[in-house]
């Protein structure tokens, strides 16, 4: 059984975690066109190398991070999302205001 | 009947003399002593013929002695393929040879042997056929001859059990190298478990020669055993076999009836190698075995493995076996070394002195049987690779040791990454790239020399334990390696008349071999899979040192480039017990379960959960649901909904969040209002459907699915460690158990049980929410319309949940309150029209499909899904959800997944039907061409068996379209 090292929960067995796919950055909705949107949406890159995951430990409820050689199923490092996503994030409208 | 093969001691560690033990061998009586192995035990008395080879029928004996051949297979009650050299005998033991007709000793199936070269490799994938059909009266025929032993059809297992277990090291083997790993492991501060296999610690020690005196192996073991014993960091657990390597030095060890999951920071491989059989003709007759199978037999059981010796060898370990052979009473009237200039050493010379001829540059070309054993071999000169001279010398023998080369013990190492390569100067495997925290040490790291391993040992615990960060601890620079490789490199002898094998388990010749490299399988996997090489129940750890060799051979490649095949776990046959485990199937039941039992409710799986379908005798169940359901519509009644998911959302965010999550507006939701949630994921599909209360400016409670609120709960958590919204979300399905009450006269009632709370429709309306106390249980009342008549879901802590339940039964016994069921809950809120997630959408289901386009705003800045909702509703609908009729009260109902059609094409399908007690007529939910979704239209049901349903498309919902009854 692999192990995986939760930020938060330090070492456990992989069957406690569940995978969420690649991390993409989200282009704003209000500024991308359709195909823009379906390559989002539909065509993650799936790059064969190094990747960034997004993983979540079920028991705990917690998504964070890791870096992962998807040829060699080596895990590199497991850190917090805050790491990646330091700020409140906002929407603009869709007259391309920013939300209150 | 006397032991009359029996040495007396020193030799024999692991018997008991005092302890007589019998037991029988095909059906006749033999005696042994305690410790002895069923083959040991019948050597010591003779019994050299244990089982009868699979293909061929030849007659097998001892081949390693230690558990790793398929020669010495036994019946034992209950349980087929028992390893002789390894399964020790018990008082009353009846074991049996396999694979025979007639007896043993006189199988009428090795005839088959004589039309050997009818049967040429992949025989079966050339064979049986043609014509067409004559498979079938091949199989079973085939199938009795194929197959090893017999099962017990009544075999109960006994209890197997699993223990879990964590250390710094994990020390695998327990030879010179393993015991001089742990105890430098162990010294260096580690937490050290050392598996051994055997039921002694020492190894090769116990057995070997490491000096001409032959005192060395049992001092060094002795002294070693002794430090190991009494260090406190070392748990040692013999007779245990570390069956595998799995990710992150995850190690199952199995021991008897258990098996040891064993998690390890590092690990140490210190596995040994596997001695080697020479290819010659009739290198599987009784009587020959590895030269460490002799050197087991003397030192370990105290059993001379033979009177007349000829020892074949190709290194100076065959010396010393040599040595061992003569000391326990055996002539030894040749030692035949492959090698034309053997160097000289203290074996050599030590083999000289007592008078020992050698032949070097000879090989055995040929053994020959007498009596079912071997009587002699015939010794010819060595002219180049495989080939010898045409005339040679017979010797009489009853033993041929061979010694001439081992492959090291990869299997383990090649699961953790290890890559073999072929090094032509030793002729012998190497083990590189395998990951930091997994290492080898001693002959599996192709180190020989006694003082070398040791000294190998201690540099692989050192830096194991320096990895660990035991900065103290010593590496060791490498001791030379004096010793030579054991190993020669052609002990491959071809035969004009074949039956020289390569496999033994699967009788494969050279010529097999050769074959199916001819017949197009070059590539080693593929000549394992054509041929059956390596397939058997050994593994091919005697066969695939000489398979590699002749497959290079043939093919012009080195033995590096022609490799192994793949080495999967488990290492051995391992026993389905270990794997299995007791069956775990969490059920969830609500804290009002035992209410419904009492009330005589039939209980369904609803995901984890266990939930009334009816109340009511089994059988009895369209009545029951007719009548549940009338009682709702004409009365009162009352369902357990304590399965539905409910996460808590709590921060300055808490609007804002669900803004985003769900399709609706959230932000201007006023407190004590509940709200319908519908959630899309990304690509603008549902996936789930609830109620959102806000109970509090800054808080939410917000209902899901039974099966989806764990995956809901997830999907929000996920989004909001990208949004970083000030909000708690908690899913707390848990904690609170709840039921609907439900019908005109529910509010009557309820009045009665609320002291504090207004439930008059204007101070709570339809789609309120109030947090209040009902019968003195502190809860959460929601006025939501499900089942579509006036009602309130009262949600309460999940103690509370049996008062809860009787409070209310108790309050609605004078208007007569009916309890009702999942399946009365599905037709009723089929009534209204409202749809169940998962079942009236699939994983294609957007909202415009099923007319929940009110349910998504438009004015939001984002939305999860929005983006894609809105590209949706540019392009036009494929297909739409629509209600449906059968107006004929007495046509077939058509079932969830029945398909319409139009002519023979399929247009759609039904996702819902039920028989409506309050219409009185089939009604149902069905995916549509849009065009064909107008109230009236018909639609043609291909219902059960077949038959043809005409129904009509109506407009939902089909019960109070005004929506007036759970508004009142």
């Amino acid at each position: 059984m692999k192990l995986l090292n939760c930020p938060l929960n330090g070492p456990r067995n992989i069957a406690e975690f569940a995978y969420g796919g690649e991390l993409q950055a989200m282009p704003d909705p209000a500024k991308t066109d359709a195909r823009q949107w379906a390559e989002h949406i539909f065509f993650p890159e799936n790059e064969a190398g190094v990747v960034t995951e997004w993983w979540c430990h079920t028991a705990t409820a917690y998504w964070f991070l890791a870096r992962r050689n998807r040829l060699t199923d080596e895990i590199i490092q497991t850190f917090p999302a805050s790491e990646v996503f330091k700020h409140r994030m906002e929407f603009a409208g869709k007259d391309g205001s920013e939300k209150p | 009947m006397a032991a009359d093969n029996r040495l007396p001691p020193p030799y024999g560690l692991l018997i008991d003399r005092r302890k007589p033990i019998a037991f029988s061998f095909e059906n006749r009586a033999f005696v042994g002593f305690a410790g002895d192995s069923i083959a040991s035990a019948l050597a010591a008395n003779g019994q050299w013929l244990l089982s009868r080879s699979f293909k061929y029928h030849r007659p097998r004996g001892v081949l390693s002695m230690a558990g790793q051949d398929a020669n010495v297979l036994v019946q034992v009650p209950g349980e087929p393929n028992a390893l002789a050299d390894r399964r020790r005998i018990s008082e009353g033991l009846c074991a049996l040879g396999q694979n025979y007709r007639g007896t043993l000793a006189t199988d009428w199936l090795s005839l088959i042997d004589r039309f050997a070269r009818f049967l040429p490799v992949g025989f079966y994938y050339k064979a049986f056929f043609r014509p067409r059909g004559a498979w079938e009266k091949w199989a079973p025929l085939l199938r009795k001859v194929a197959g090893l032993g017999t099962l017990d059809p009544n075999h109960r297992s006994e209890p197997h059990d699993k223990e879990y277990r964590f250390y710094d090291i994990a020390v695998v083997g327990g030879g010179p190298a393993g015991l001089a790993a742990a105890l430098a492991a162990a010294e260096a501060g580690a937490r050290v478990l050392l598996v051994e296999e055997n039921p002694l610690l020492g190894g090769s020690l116990a057995y070997s020669r490491f000096d001409a005196e032959g005192r060395r192996g049992e001092s060094l073991r002795q002294e070693l055993i002794a430090k190991v014993e009494a260090n406190a960091n070392i748990d040692v657990l013999v007779e245990a076999l570390c069956n595998g390597w799995f990710a992150d030095n995850w190690l199952p060890v199995i021991k008897g009836r258990r098996l040891y999951k064993v998690r390890a920071a590092q690990v140490l491989l210190c596995v040994g190698a596997l001695e080697q059989p020479a290819v010659f003709r009739n290198n599987d007759l009784p009587g020959l075995m590895l030269g460490s199978a002799a050197q087991r037999l003397i030192r370990l059981y105290g059993v001379r493995p033979g009177r007349k010796a000829v020892v074949l060898t190709g290194n100076s370990q065959g010396y010393g076996l040599a040595l061992d052979l003569q000391e326990a009473g055996a002539a030894v009237p040749a030692i035949v070394d492959l090698r034309h200039e053997p160097p000289a050493d203290e074996f050599t010379e030590a083999a000289k002195q007592r008078g020992i001829a050698v032949k070097p540059g000879h090989a055995v070309y040929e053994a020959r049987a007498g009596g079912g054993r071997l009587a002699a071999v015939e010794v010819r000169r060595i002219l180049g690779q495989g080939q010898c001279a045409e005339q040679g010398e017979s010797i009489d023998c009853d033993l041929l040791c061979m010694a001439v080369g081992y492959t090291p013990t990869y299997q383990l190492s090649c699961q953790a990454g290890g890559q073999l390569s072929y090094d032509d100067d030793s002729a012998m495997f190497r083990i590189d790239g395998l990951p930091e925290s997994v290492r080898v040490a001693g002959s599996v790291n192709g180190v020989w020399d006694l003082d070398a391993v040791l000294a190998d040992a201690r540099r692989a615990a050192g830096a194991a334990a320096r990895a660990l960060g035991k900065s103290g601890a010593a590496v060791p620079d490498p001791v030379a390696d004096g010793g030579r490789s054991p190993n020669f490199p052609w002990p491959i002898f071809p035969h004009p008349k074949g039956k020289e094998f390569v496999d033994y388990d699967e009788d494969l010749q050279i010529a097999d071999i050769l074959n199916a490299v001819n017949d197009g399988y070059e590539h080693v996997q593929l000549m394992k899979r054509y041929s059956t090489c390596g397939m058997g129940p050994s593994q091919g750890r005697h066969s695939a040192l000489a398979a590699a060799r002749l497959t290079a051979a043939a093919t012009g490649r080195t033995v590096a480039q022609t490799g192994v095949t793949t080495a999967r776990p488990p290492f051995a046959a391992e026993q389905l017990a270990h794997n299995a485990g007791r069956s775990f199937y969490p059920v969830r039941r609500s804290s009002m379960h035992h209410r419904h039992i009492e009330a005589g409710a039939q209980m369904m799986q609803a995901g984890a959960w266990l939930r009334p379908a009816y109340y009511g005798p089994k059988g009895g169940q369209e009545a029951a649901v007719a009548a549940e359901a009338l009682s709702v519509r004409g009365n009162l009644g009352m369902i357990d909904v304590s399965t539905l998911g409910g996460i808590e959302v709590r921060g300055t965010d808490a609007g804002e969040f669900l803004n985003r999550i769900y399709t609706y507006g959230f932000a201007k939701q006023p407190v004590g209002r509940g709200r319908y949630a519908l959630l899309t994921n990304e690509t603008g599909l549902i996936i789930d459907d609830g109620v959102a209360c806000r109970l509090h400016e800054r808080h939410y409670y917000v209902t899901a699915t039974t099966g989806a609120v764990g995956r809901v709960c997830q999907a929000m958590l996920r989004w909001n460690a990208q949004w970083r919204l000030d909000v708690s979300i908690a899913d707390a399905t848990s904690a609170w158990c709840g039921l609907n009450l439900a019908g005109p006269n529910s509010r009557a009632v309820l009045q009665n049980l609320c002291d504090d709370l207004d439930l008059s429709a204007q101070a709570f309306p339809f789609m309120g929410v109030r947090e209040s106390q009902v019968a003195g249980i502190p809860a959460r009342l929601l006025r939501v319309g499900f089942v579509g008549e006036l009602g309130y879901e009262i949600h309460a802590p999940q103690h509370c949940g049996e008062a809860l339940w009787d409070a209310v039964m108790e309050a609605g016994k004078s208007h007569g309150i009916q309890p009702f069921g999942v399946e009365a809950q599905r037709v009723l809120r089929l009534e209204k029209g409202h749809i169940i997630v998962g079942q009236d959408t699939d994983a294609m289901t957007h909202p415009a499909e099923v007319g929940m386009g009110w349910a998504v705003s438009r004015k939001k800045p984002f939305f999860v899904g929005g983006r894609t909702l809105e590209e949706l509703a540019k392009t036009p609908l494929k297909r739409v959800l629509a209600g449906f009729v059968v107006p004929d009260p007495e046509a077939p109902r058509p079932l969830e997944g029945h398909l319409l059609l139009d002519g023979q094409r399929m247009i759609g399908r039904v996702t819902s039907c039920s028989w409506s007690p309050t219409l009185q007529k089939s009604i149902g939910l069905a995916y549509v061409p849009p065009q064909a979704a107008k109230p009236g239209a018909e639609l043609d049901i291909k219902a059960s068996k077949g038959l043809r349903v005409r129904a009509e498309v109506a407009a939902t919902p089909f019960y109070d379209p005004q929506g007036k009854r759970q508004e009142m």
